[in-house]
């Protein structure tokens, strides 16, 4: 599934373009509104869906059932802290959900990766990740599969 | 230079019948521009269907007087002050533009037709609209030019890379500042300087009005159409599919503002 644009509805304000994380949502050259470039990039985050103010870009389903009439729609209202979200099943029925605006001020919450410390070359060995376990939220170690677990042929 | 009615000067060289006829041979191209724009894009086609979807999933019917006052807020609010636009510099840019362009037309048609050749005596205002018109389109649309598209806004492209959507807002501005520049040099009586404008002024018409296809020049007629029928779709509670406005419980908090689109 990927994002589009009603350009009825689309002002060309932005919010997308810049909201993007996987930079897909940019400006047509014709119409100066704006366009998915990339669908097959399109990771479905919502984030355009929610930044829009317009409410002009929806989420395409894949073809063997978008014709069906399933909808997810939202509508984001800053004044109240709320998102609302419509879903819509094929068979007709409807949900609607509230949630509260979870998304943090541009830049806040970056991780200042340059002023800390410079990991070992034991730590750049290892298997786990930047700040695990404790970026984890967990002391614990981390669990682990032992390899002559794994069915042979299925996995490697 | 403000109060004197250029067009009336311009009479004297050249017959007002020609000037007349240009006019509607440019309001002639609008129209066909905009019609072979509708069959090519397939919009008002779009705008049934669409208006038929809605219909089929509306919460309740509409009323006559339901939908009057639907249309008059979407006259008052998205057409006259473009609210789609949000609160900032785009829809203040915009409203100059808007206005100042439809002045500049205006007040060109009246001095054109009413008031073209040198017997007759403008009243001083229909000049003073055209200039000002013009001023306030150069105003709004070099703000939007240099500073306030999205191009350059949000997608960090220089302000001076042209694209295919610029054809409108560039002859526009073209036209404006021709016009103002012709008028300038009318009122000093620079012989030839002020002719080297007027064919200048008369080239962005004929880009502006001819290229109304490949151009964003008949977006002033749809969006209006837009609007009105998304307005119609909240209120006969169909909205596109879109959720119900929140019943916001305060435990929700304030949310955050959003933020300038530029963090590229």
């Amino acid at each position: 599934m990927s994002t589009f644009v009603y350009m009825t509805r689309c002002d060309g304000c932005g919010q997308c373009v810049d909201i993007c994380p996987s930079d897909i949502m940019h400006i047509d050259e014709t119409i100066r509104r704006a366009k998915n470039i990339e669908p097959n990039f399109c990771w479905e985050c919502y984030a355009c869906v929610k930044a829009c103010p317009n409410h002009a870009i929806d989420v395409r389903g894949y073809a063997d059932f978008a014709p069906m009439g399933h909808s997810v729609r939202v509508r984001r209202e800053e004044e109240k802290g709320t998102i609302s979200w419509k879903i819509k099943f094929r068979n007709g029925t409807e949900k609607d959900f509230v949630s509260p605006i979870t998304t943090k001020p541009w830049g806040k919450f970056i991780p200042k990766l340059a002023e800390g410390k410079k990991p070992s070359q034991e730590e750049i060995n290892s298997q786990k990740l930047y700040l695990e376990p404790e970026g984890l939220n967990t002391k614990k170690e981390l669990p682990t599969v032992p390899k002559d677990s794994f069915k042979k042929g299925v996995y490697y | 230079m403000i109060t004197t009615n250029p067009f009336s000067i311009l009479s004297e060289t050249v017959p007002a019948i020609a000037t007349q006829s240009f006019v509607v041979v440019m309001a002639f191209l609008v129209v066909i521009g905009t019609l072979v724009d509708i069959i090519h894009k397939k919009n008002v086609k779009y705008f049934f269907e669409n208006a038929k979807k809605a219909k089929q999933s509306a919460k309740k019917k509409l009323t006559t007087r339901e939908k009057t006052s639907v249309a008059i807020k979407t006259v008052a609010s998205d057409i006259l002050t473009t609210s789609e636009l949000g609160a900032g510099k785009r829809r203040v840019a915009h409203l100059l533009g808007m206005y100042g362009t439809l002045l500049f037309w205006f007040a060109s048609v009246i001095m054109i037709f009413c008031y073209s050749s040198i017997d007759t005596v403008t009243p001083t205002i229909w000049p003073i609209l055209w200039h000002v018109g013009a001023i306030m389109t150069c105003l709004g649309g070099f703000w939007f030019w240099l500073f306030l598209r999205v191009d350059v806004y949000s997608e960090a492209h220089p302000w001076y890379r042209i694209i295919q959507a610029d054809l409108f807002v560039l002859s526009l501005l073209a036209t404006a500042t021709f016009g103002l520049i012709w008028s300038f040099l009318q009122s000093l009586n620079i012989s030839g300087w002020d002719n080297l404008f007027l064919i200048f002024f008369i080239i962005s018409n004929i880009i502006l009005f001819g290229g109304v296809y490949w151009s964003k020049f008949a977006h002033m007629f749809y969006k209006p159409g837009a609007a009105l029928q998304k307005n119609l779709a909240e209120a006969d509670g169909s909205r596109d599919n879109l959720p119900p406005p929140a019943d916001a419980p305060k435990q929700y908090g304030l949310g955050i503002n959003r933020e300038k689109a530029k963090h590229y």
